[in-house]
């Protein structure tokens, strides 16, 4: 962390959705503050109910300390007089003596105007950017690690985020559990212990089970899905996207992955994924699994009593209705 | 000219219904009751009329002259605005309890221009079990001079003990050369549209309408119609299902979306958004999410609709094969496609055909069910193109299976 001035940054934008780097970044900032003035004075302000006004008079001298650090989070939400004054004092503040100011905005389009402004204040921006993709989730429970000075195995870390990777917060208290519980390099067999038998089912972890005929693989899933709480609409929902997906791709023709995704309005991975899962499917398998889809959504949605049972004969019958049966 | 000219080919409950206002007016002097009761359930298919048979049958009782359609009190009673008059309508898919409640106590109170206190459901048929309920003791009993008027497409769409409180009055649908005349007369449409619009809407007179003033609505209409052309493989079906969604989820979006933009500026300028202070209250916001809500479900229901339209068409469109196939020498609704109608009907038997049609049934009861419509049309799709694909799980979503309807 780079220090410019004795009390860091005067203006710093943490703008992204991804709630616990967003925290993160503002301790550290707050944490940056006290280091080089302990009695710096911290005011949390939240943009959605404050005043107008309300943050220049916090921004303002104080009579007990000399310097003054401004959180104001949510800024997106601000109303448009508290969003034109926040523009207003972001670019005054860099010539305030002793007061810096943090805004968190949580990205989006809402509060696009008072955004530019900041940056062309030059503020100093952290992203926060969500973690999508497992590839993200890896680089960073590698740098949670990394920091704590310890090490783990590269499959160590893959099971982590198969366990508990749906959520940032819990994927990061998992790793700091793993780094005071244990000592040495965390292997697999440390994860295995603290998550076995912890997989993160989710609707399309069922629905490519049951689209590539392993039955047995997806009512496993689905029985995970249920029993950690996902609601089986969005599950029936992700069954019915994959055969949708596999029925155009397959009525598409030969073209490269990109054109057909074009015509299709699909993304190319997602023509990539249906391409490779249509082989084995017969027209009338698809038909007929469509039709149970369907079905199932009604019992869920009260025609049935049973929605655990409606699903658990959809994927049976998708799964079987791949081989044409 | 009578309130009741306003009803097309409606002549049996006309006269059933003149026949009580006159009655009705022998009461207010101290007759004996006749015909006239205090709860009256008018049904029939939609667009025959029946929230026009309501209103020109509360007109009717409002009018000191039993109906001229010129007084004040008919013109009132018809633009409902009558002071003894309420409306319960909704745009939403039901109508709650909260709703009646409130309406309950509107219905207690005595006429204020010394005749009749009406009170009019137009979509009786959307009221929750609770809120039927709710109605149900001023159904019974009202006041002396309180008239309900319920409208809804059958009988069985209410409660039985509801049902069983009211005197049911059937509007037929009527004849297509009557929905035709009513088109050139009222709406300055020509000969051959009207014959056109009358035809394809089946006696819908609101569609018919539409379909003869709205040039996009026709242009809908034949892109739903080519739908069984265009199911030749799976995957065709998929996308054919995926279109027709997409395009009733266009019409509806463009009807709301202006609706919805007046709404929120109009009720953004009441709470004084725009002015300066400290922003909008908390109390305005939630006034303001309220109706962003009541929008979304308006939203919902308009796109159902559309989609229920579309699907409607598309029943009609094999009940012209199985014509066909039967031989039958009847007009079919979408005559001016006659010769790709009969090679629909050589190229398959009179069994698929029916299958056919009940598939569209079994996804238009689907939908109602709340089956997310995308995929309940991808069924019928599916289903379209092979018709011996039934699985016997979708027994379970036949019509009748989900509702009482």
């Amino acid at each position: 962390m780079s220090e410019r001035s004795p009390a860091g940054p005067a203006l710093t934008l943490v703008l992204g959705p991804e709630q616990l780097l967003a925290d993160r970044a503002v301790m550290a900032r707050i944490a940056q503050a006290r280091h080089a003035d302990p009695a710096v004075e911290v005011h949390e302000l939240d943009a959605a109910t404050v005043a107008p006004g309300e943050v220049t008079a916090q921004c303002g001298p104080s009579l007990f300390a000399t310097s003054v650090l401004v959180v104001v989070r949510g800024v997106a939400e601000a109303a448009d007089e508290v969003s034109s004054e926040l523009s207003r004092l972001a670019t005054e503040v860099v010539d305030l003596d002793g007061v810096a100011l943090v805004l968190v905005h949580r990205g989006g389009n809402r509060g696009r105007r008072l955004l530019e402004a900041v940056r062309g204040a030059g503020a100093q921006e952290v992203s926060c950017a969500e973690l999508k993709y497992d590839s993200d989730k890896v680089r960073f429970v590698e740098s949670e690690f990394r920091q704590a000075h310890r090490r783990a195995s590269p499959e160590a870390v893959r099971a982590l985020v198969d366990a508990v990777g749906s959520d940032l917060r819990e994927l990061a208290s998992a790793c700091a559990q793993l780094i005071c519980d244990t000592t040495g390099v965390v292997g697999a067999d440390v994860v295995e212990r603290y998550h076995s038998g912890r997989v993160e089912a989710t609707g399309f972890k069922v629905s490519d089970a049951a689209l590539e005929g392993r039955a047995g693989e997806a009512l496993a899933l689905l029985r995970h899905a249920l029993a950690t709480g996902v609601d089986p609409v969005p599950i029936n929902a992700s069954l019915g996207a994959g055969l949708r997906a596999l029925a155009k791709v397959a009525g598409a023709g030969r073209g490269s992955p990109e054109q057909v995704a074009r015509e299709l309005g699909m993304a190319p991975f997602q023509v990539r994924k249906a391409r490779a899962q249509a082989a084995g499917w017969t027209p009338h398998g698809v038909a007929r699994a469509i039709e149970v889809v369907a079905w199932a959504d009604a019992q869920i949605k009260g025609a049935g009593a049973d929605p655990r049972y409606a699903l658990e004969r959809a994927v049976v019958t998708v799964a079987a209705a791949r081989s044409g049966a | 000219m009578s309130v009741f000219s306003a009803l097309v080919g409606q002549t049996h409950a006309v006269a059933t219904l003149s026949a009580a206002a006159a009655d009705a007016a022998a009461v207010l002097v101290g007759g004996p009751a006749g015909s006239m009761t205090h709860a009256w359930l008018l049904t029939g298919p939609p667009g025959s009329g029946r929230s026009i048979a309501a209103r020109a049958f509360a007109a009717a009782l409002q009018c000191p002259s039993g109906g001229c359609g010129t007084c004040p009190s008919c013109r009132t009673t018809l633009a409902g605005t009558h002071p003894d008059l309420e409306v319960l309508r909704t745009e939403a898919l039901s109508i709650g309890v909260a709703e009646v409640r409130e309406l309950v106590l509107g219905a207690a109170r005595r006429p204020s221009r010394g005749r009749w206190q009406v009170v009019l459901v137009e979509d009786a048929d959307r009221l929750t079990e609770p809120a039927a309920n709710a109605a149900l003791k001023a159904i019974e009993e009202p006041g002396e001079r309180t008239v309900w008027l319920l409208c809804a497409p059958a009988p069985e769409d209410l409660l039985p003990t509801v049902r069983s409180r009211c005197r049911h009055v059937l509007l037929h649908t009527p004849p297509l050369a009557d929905v035709a005349a009513h088109l050139v007369e009222h709406d300055g449409v020509d000969q051959a549209m009207a014959a056109f619009a009358a035809r394809a809407a089946q006696g819908h007179i609101g569609r018919a309408r539409r379909l003869a003033l709205d040039e996009q609505a026709r242009l809908r209409r034949s892109d739903v119609l080519r739908v069984p052309f265009a199911v030749a493989r799976v995957s065709d079906a998929v996308m054919a299902a995926g279109a027709l969604v997409e395009s009733a989820g266009e019409e509806a979006t463009a009807a709301s979306a202006e609706l919805d933009a007046a709404e929120s500026a109009a009720l953004g300028r009441a709470l004084g958004e725009g002015s300066t202070g400290r922003g909008l209250p908390a109390s305005a916001r939630a006034a303001l999410k309220d109706l962003e809500r009541a929008q979304k479900t308006r939203a919902t229901r308009l796109r159902r609709d559309a989609l229920d339209r579309a699907l409607t068409d598309l029943a009609a469109l094999y009940r012209d094969v199985l014509a066909v196939q039967f031989g039958a020498e009847v007009t079919l609704t979408a005559e001016e496609l006659r010769p790709q109608v009969r090679r629909l009907a050589e190229a398959s038997t009179p069994e698929s055909t029916l299958a056919r049609i009940e598939a569209v049934l079994s996804a238009r009861a689907a939908i109602e069910a709340n089956v997310a419509p995308l995929l309940a049309v991808e069924a019928l799709a599916v289903r379209l193109w092979d018709p011996a694909s039934r699985s016997d799980d979708s027994a379970v979503t036949a019509p009748g299976a989900l509702t009482s309807r």
